[in-house]
């Protein structure tokens, strides 16, 4: 006799009963006994759709360790936009008075919203399409798409920032020397007009056109570049979260180490300190303006990557019975310390790099043969002061430029500039150029790729749930196909015009589709599927109910702040004129960008951008609609048919 | 008689050579921005070494080869470092005319930097622009040895982990088949009537059954 046979199967009814006992590898039959235990860790008892949890006998694949989906999440979350577009904004909108509505953003918006993501997809186990499903439908090819959307373009920036990491194993760098001309008697004229880095940026890498109706060529070291960084993701993402849950450990954590050497460097570069007193010098009546408000909530709603999909996937890979909540708080205030961090490492070398220029004392010693080196910089004004008093038409021959640290930090550009421009500089500047350009490169790379992971679970999750490939087909298949169609898709981006299309997919793909979503996910949750259901979901889950301050943020504080935010960000889309500034030689004001309009075509492309997305809600519900119709059109057809039938009969 | 000489030459030398003069070229060092702790301090040896190396360079050039340390004429020596120099032909009457001295100078001017353990930027000669170096260009470039380098262990990888997936899901098909097997055969043992499992004739594990055991085998033996 087989051991182990549970009392109850045995003695069922009467009459022969062929039962398979527990000793017999138990796992195979499972599946096809259904949903009589108690302990399934598919389902659990109580509330919730039970149908959607373990309708298939297979297992979901799972997090080898709570370690792997913590990372993954604080990886996804923490993006390039933490290290160039955080700073910008601190420093621009007031300095450490801008950490107040960032914070205040924070904990009214960012720290809900991700609770309600992480709950749903922890407990309904589903990604986006499947989880929206169940609460409010089509929502999740929406999110679906818009994934795929920022993917394209995501990547195209890792393509650049790997560009610049191959380039950096040499010493000189290339982007410290202009090329010479054809009659090597100088420089070439738009390096020397610009400066070495910008050439470098905007001929040698992006060879960028005019204006963004001349596409040019494909630059084919780009397209190698793309290529390159597609089959990294892939590589990554191969086998789902049992892929990216081995490499996110390298590279969550890299990032951290190299910013943690960056700030240690920085900080004993002079100039450091009179950046960081800059960065966090508080002005507190630049928060009178609306505008700093908005910035602060944008960034912190895509700082966090929300109504991606990425975080429903994660959590639909976890255990039923998780903490949310904790994670929830423990990621998200760990990506607002990783911004604070950066920003601190980002402006010590943005101030080293101000201190270096001193261009103006060199000319003030070679025009008056003062001995070397006896100006230093604090005394730069006393004697320029003097000077100018006493022999003012040789020093207004000079042409000497106002040197304020705060001018030139107030011109510190944000995103792509920040880092190949202005930061490449200032390595240049640094003893051993090389080893910290790769080590800056290789944090960004890292920093962007396993925000690439979350892009990819929100498409590969919900692709998977909704079964698009028959089962039998491999996964390694169907993640193929989608890196294969996003590598195919992102080559528009390697055109001359190139830089200027994601400056087109950057601003109108994502923004306005992702409030939207956020705010239907919020109203879907709080309203639709019901806030008792889902803390009651929440309290099987955590063992804990969620407390007033969640209940009232998620039914009234963060909906109405979303809406808010919508139609403020909404209206500023609209007020702002579409134009762009392009890089043109030909331009009088060269080395000043051009500013341009978009012409009606490319305007028509950020309309469908925007909106068509979202146009998967309305346009599913109209199919389905149509759909109903015709079937209940055939249904009375059908039933006129019989009764004529019968009628027929007598 | 020779003091009105040494005067008339000196006042002669004086007036070929000053600042914005006709062929006189300003010359500029930054001593202390190249060499930090080890600079030399500027003094009448080094003018008269930069004198000699002057007029090395001008006797390479065709009909100047009688060129003396003593043509070579500076003033204004500034602290900055900086001063005027002059090359005069050998009547000390006139001066070589720019170009002359300006292609002298470029030709030896890497032998002029080294003695003085300068380079281009740190000993300027102003209005003599000096000739660039070559780019440095590697038969390949050094971008494309990384990528390949990386791409062939990213292909390699994939390659694989491929491979791998298929032989893992190939073991896993064979696998449950197998299962099925035992699982039948375990179904087909133990059947049960009137809800009393009959004993399978083949069993596993030993149970000794008491109706077939014999006195003597209850005792152990010896």
């Amino acid at each position: 006799m087989c051991p182990g046979l549970g009392a109850r199967e045995s003695l069922e009814g009467t009459g022969s009963l062929v039962v398979a006992p527990a000793g017999c590898q138990n796992n195979a039959g499972r599946g096809r006994r259904g949903s009589g235990r108690d302990e399934a860790p598919e389902l659990g008892p109580g509330p919730g759709p039970d149908p959607l949890g373990g309708s298939s006998g297979d297992q979901r694949p799972k997090w080898d360790s709570k370690l792997q989906y913590l990372l993954s999440c604080v990886g996804f979350a923490v993006g390039l936009g933490n290290l160039w577009r955080f700073p910008y904004l601190c420093q621009s909108h007031g300095g450490g008075a801008f950490l107040i509505p960032y914070f205040i953003a924070l904990f009214l918006e960012g720290i809900p919203l991700f609770h309600i993501e992480l709950a749903i997809g922890q407990r309904l186990r589903r990604g986006s399409v499947g989880v929206w499903m169940a609460i409010s439908p089509y929502l999740g090819l929406g999110c679906l798409s818009v994934s795929f959307l920022i993917s394209l373009y995501y990547n195209m920036v890792l393509t650049w920032v790997l560009w610049y990491l191959l380039n950096s194993f040499q010493q000189p760098l290339p982007w410290g020397t202009c090329p010479l001309d054809l009659n090597r008697t100088g420089f070439v004229e738009e390096c020397r007009a610009t400066s070495t880095v910008s050439y470098f940026w905007y001929r040698q890498t992006l060879n960028v056109t005019a204006a963004i109706e001349h596409s040019g060529s494909v630059q084919w070291r780009l397209l190698a570049c793309l290529a390159a960084c597609w089959a990294v993701v892939y590589l990554c993402v191969i086998r789902g979260i049992e892929s990216t849950g081995k490499a996110i450990y390298f590279t969550a954590s890299f990032p951290y180490l190299v910013l943690t050497i960056f700030l240690i460097r920085g900080l004993t570069l002079p100039g450091a300190v009179e950046g960081l007193i800059y960065l966090f010098t508080p002005n507190v009546h630049t928060l009178q303006n609306p505008r700093v408000w908005l910035d602060a909530a944008t960034q912190i709603f895509f700082s966090l990557s929300l109504a991606i999909g990425g975080h429903i996937a994660f959590a639909s890979y976890n255990l039923p019975r998780n903490d949310c909540e904790k994670d929830a708080l423990t990621v998200a205030l760990l990506n607002s310390a990783t911004s604070l961090y950066a920003s601190i490492a980002v402006f010590s070398v943005l101030g080293f790099k101000a201190a270096t220029d001193h261009g103006n004392i060199l000319n003030l010693i070679n025009e008056f043969d003062f001995p070397e080196h006896s100006i230093s910089r604090d005394d730069y004004a006393t004697v320029l002061t003097h000077l100018n008093s006493t022999q003012p038409e040789r020093v207004a021959g000079l042409h000497l430029e106002a040197c304020h640290l705060q001018d030139f930090l107030d011109k510190v550009p944000r995103g792509t500039g920040l880092a190949f421009i202005v930061f490449t500089e200032a390595i240049l500047h640094m003893p051993g150029s090389p080893v910290w350009a790769v080590l800056f490169f290789s944090m960004l790379f890292t920093l962007g790729l396993s925000s690439m992971f979350g892009n990819m679970e929100g498409i590969i999750t919900p692709l998977l749930d909704v079964g698009v490939l028959p089962r039998w087909v491999p996964k390694e298949v169907l993640t193929g196909a989608a890196c294969l169609a996003c590598f195919l898709s992102a080559t528009c981006f390697t055109l001359q015009s190139g830089s200027y299309w994601l400056e087109v997919f950057d601003s109108h793909a994502a923004s306005l589709n992702l409030i939207l979503f956020a705010f239907f996910e919020v109203v879907g949750v709080a309203y639709v599927y019901g806030l008792d259901r889902f803390c009651d979901d929440i309290e099987w889950m955590t063992g804990r109910r969620p407390g007033l301050y969640w209940r009232v943020t998620w039914k009234v504080i963060s909906p109405l702040l979303l809406l808010t935010i919508f139609v403020a960000y909404f209206a500023l889309l609209t007020q702002t004129p579409l134009s762009y500034r392009a890089w043109n030689p030909q331009y009088e004001q060269f080395p000043l960008k051009q500013e341009k309009s978009y012409p009606g075509w490319v305007w028509a492309v950020c309309v469908l951008l925007s909106l068509l997305p979202a146009l998967w809600v309305p346009g599913v519900a109209l199919a389905q609609l149509l759909a109903q119709r015709r079937r209940k059109q055939e249904d009375t057809q059908r039933d006129t048919r019989l009764e004529l039938q019968d009628s027929g009969v007598c | 008689m020779l003091w009105l000489l040494f005067f008339l030459v000196t006042a002669i030398h004086a007036e070929l050579c000053q600042p914005d003069a006709e062929n006189a070229f300003k010359v500029r060092l930054s001593i202390r921005t190249a060499l930090g702790d080890k600079a030399y301090v500027w003094d009448t040896n080094e003018e008269y070494l930069f004198k000699a190396m002057v007029a090395f360079s001008m006797r390479k050039v065709p009909n100047r080869e009688k060129t003396e340390i003593s043509h070579v004429v500076l003033c204004n020596v500034t602290q900055r470092v900086s001063f005027w120099f002059v090359v005069t032909d050998p009547s000390k009457n006139h001066t070589l005319p720019a170009d002359e001295v300006q292609s002298a100078i470029r030709m030896n001017r890497n032998r002029i930097n080294n003695a003085f353990f300068l380079n281009d930027q740190t000993l300027e000669f102003l209005k003599i622009p000096s000739t660039l170096a070559p780019p440095t260009d590697p038969s390949v470039p050094i971008w494309i040895i990384v990528f390949g380098v990386v791409f062939c262990i990213v292909i390699v990888a994939i390659t694989l982990l491929v491979l791998s997936g298929i032989r893992q899901r190939r073991r896993k098909n064979k696998g449950p088949s197998e299962m099925d097997d035992t699982e039948d055969k375990c179904e087909n043992t133990v059947t049960i009537e009137n809800g009393i499992p009959c004993d399978p004739l083949d069993m596993k594990g030993g149970h000794i059954n008491d109706t077939f055991m014999t006195e003597e085998e209850r005792l152990t033996p010896l």
